[in-house]
């Protein structure tokens, strides 16, 4: 037998007021992996996640969790999900040790278990000695902290992480991947949103790309790069001015847009066979534009990603046009 | 492995899964979360419920009392059990504002995705209101003694007002529950209370007889539920209470708990952010 998705959404549609956020959006997360929803700010990932968590009603479409409908089994599906959203869901007005403690009591454990549960997470995620303080005065990092130890109050089937290191300096982080990591090899199923495409590298089995209000892209983070060409090629020039005609020649062979970066001597491209990279290379000596520096390497998911919704945006733009 | 990751792993690895809370439970829970809430504002549970109607009720009885009533004994005897209703009223919006305030803080969120009887938010919120309501009550009444007040109908006159007057207070709350609910800003709540309550109050008969009011606002005064609580209050502690009249507070407050509390209920499990 099949085994059942952790998430299985089909056709969902969700509108504020006149403002179409999801647009029969299809999603599908095999348990026991983690999931990486990208999107830029605004593409309706704290939706999709509240939505999935039973926090907002889907306007149409089916939204399954472990084959339970979100809206009709709201509460079968809370008992197997654990939620860490965007903005820190902790009693700001209670100790961290209270917090734990609440919500263990909330969790069904008896006020025995609940302290020695909320005594095991804060020693775990490193709050024992901010314990008795007033979550309102945690910093960022300890306030995140807090509310993903909240969540693994029940260890979760299926944990939902909305922008879980937004925010966080990089020590702080890697500590978020590293629990990431520990509740995976522990069997929970995560969904996590992100825009740092370097964090769904890193953590997630598949990748979808939102854009647009559905899934512009779906894979394997190596499938979503080898689908948009098997590398890319960075040059630093010598000179910034020729940054232009750099990018005319580039065009020209490789038939793709370059991308220019911030730094102003330099750009990449994708390329899909290295030995158009070398051909480009040599008609840039040629038309006397010095390299400074160059390298062929594997797309960064962020040319990824920003190949993928310059292209949904062209196709937006196609269809508007064809009305 | 390194050292915290093991410390997460064995925080983690729990497999238990303990059975979803009854509802009594969680609202038991709830009601030491508001409790462990109130206790750590303790300095602003005293200001309300005690510095607040201690220094209404002197004001009233000193400043005013001989201009209302001729001499200050007398207008104690009338203005206590008013007082009583003014102390709680002014105190019903605060269920408003706890709801509110937790709707806009992320913590609702975390209790809309676990698997409780959702209602318990409220119940244990109301809850340690009901405490606040009871210890101004006690106030009151304690000062009014010292004052010279002196219930006709003894001390189950007293008990009975008491308990009357917490009903009033309860139902009038599931009033600003669901606006707690309903409002887009947590001022606006304290707009209304201005422009609803304090209107009703000086309306009603809980400072002066309401008979040298113009006749314009008759009904009002009439049909003012702040009136048939402090009427009914006073009624009860003096041992004048009626029948017909008791009935009739009885059943408006029943009305109102009937009406705005499973509303309540309804908007809470209905919100969303
Ligand atoms: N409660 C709301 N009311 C109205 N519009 C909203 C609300 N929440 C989000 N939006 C709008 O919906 C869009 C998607 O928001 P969101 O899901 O938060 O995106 P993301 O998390 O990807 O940044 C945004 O344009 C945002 O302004
Ligand atoms: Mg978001």
């Amino acid at each position: 037998m099949k085994q059942e998705a952790a998430v299985d959404v089909r056709g969902l549609r969700k509108a504020y007021g006149k403002e179409d956020v999801l647009k029969g959006l299809d999603l599908r997360v095999e348990q026991g992996t983690v999931y990486g929803v990208l999107g830029p700010n605004g593409a309706g990932k704290t939706t999709l996640i509240g939505i999935l968590s039973t926090l907002l009603a889907p306007d149409s479409g089916s939204v399954r969790i472990f084959g339970l409908d979100v809206v009709r089994d709201a509460d079968a599906v809370r008992r197997r999900i654990g939620l860490t959203g965007q903005f820190a869901a902790v009693d700001e007005g209670m100790s961290g040790r209270d917090n734990l403690v609440l919500f263990g009591r909330l969790a069904g454990y008896s006020a025995k278990t609940a302290k020695v549960r909320a005594e095991q997470l804060l020693d775990a995620f490193g709050l024992t000695d901010a314990a008795g303080r007033s979550a309102g005065k945690y910093s960022g990092g300890m306030r995140r902290r807090l509310d993903i130890a909240a969540a693994m109050l029940v260890a979760p089937d299926l944990l939902f992480l909305d922008e879980p290191t937004t925010g966080l300096d990089p020590r702080s982080r890697s500590e978020v991947w590293d629990i990431v990591r520990a509740l995976v090899d522990h069997g929970t199923t995560v969904v996590l949103t992100t825009q740092y495409l370097e964090e769904a590298d890193q953590l997630a089995d598949r990748v979808a790309v939102i854009g647009g209000g559905s899934v512009i892209a779906e894979g394997t983070p190596a499938e979503l790069k080898a689908s948009i060409g098997s590398g890319s090629i960075q040059i630093r020039l010598a000179d910034p001015k020729q940054r232009g005609e750099a990018e005319q020649v580039l065009r020209r062979v490789l038939r793709t847009e370059a991308r220019l970066h911030a730094n102003p001597a330099e750009l990449s491209a994708q390329v899909s066979d290295p030995r158009q990279a070398a051909l480009a290379l040599t008609e840039l000596s040629e038309a006397g534009i010095y390299t400074h520096q160059y390298s062929l390497g594997e797309p960064s998911l962020d040319e990824v990603f920003l190949t993928l919704t310059g292209r949904s945006a062209r196709a937006e733009t196609l269809k508007e046009e064809n009305q | 492995m390194s050292e915290p990751q093991s410390k997460m792993l064995a925080a983690l690895n729990l497999r238990e899964r303990p059975p979803r809370p009854s509802a009594p439970q969680a609202v038991l829970t709830f009601i030491w979360r508001s409790w462990r809430k109130t206790s750590g504002n303790a300095a602003y549970l005293a200001i309300d419920s005690i510095i607040f109607p201690a220094v209404f009720l002197l004001i009233f009885t000193y400043l005013f009392g001989g201009a209302i009533s001729g001499s200050t004994g007398n207008y104690l005897q009338y203005l206590l059990p008013g007082m009583m209703v003014y102390t709680v009223t002014t105190m019903t919006v605060y269920i408003g504002i706890n709801l509110k305030t937790d709707i806009e803080r992320g913590v609702f969120n975390r209790f809309r995705t676990l698997p409780l009887w959702q209602p318990a938010a409220i119940i244990g919120t109301m809850a340690i209101n009901l405490v606040s309501f009871a210890v101004g009550l006690i106030t009151t009444l304690g000062l009014g003694m010292l004052l010279g007040f002196r219930p006709e109908a003894g001390w189950s006159g007293v008990l009975l007002s008491m308990l009357l007057v917490m009903l009033y207070a309860f139902s009038f709350s599931w009033i600003f529950a669901c606006l707690g609910l309903t409002v887009r800003k947590t001022e606006s709540l304290t707009t209304m209370s201005y422009l609803v309550l304090y209107p009703l109050m000086f309306t009603s008969n809980v400072f002066a007889d309401t008979s040298t009011m113009p006749d314009w606002l008759g009904p009002v005064v009439a049909y003012n539920p702040v009136s048939l609580a402090s009427a009914s209050a006073r009624a009860l502690i003096h041992g004048t209470a009626g029948t017909a009249a008791m009935t009739t507070t009885l059943i408006s407050l029943g009305c109102i708990i009937a009406v705005f509390m499973p509303l309540a209920f309804q908007l809470y499990r209905k919100k969303s952010k």
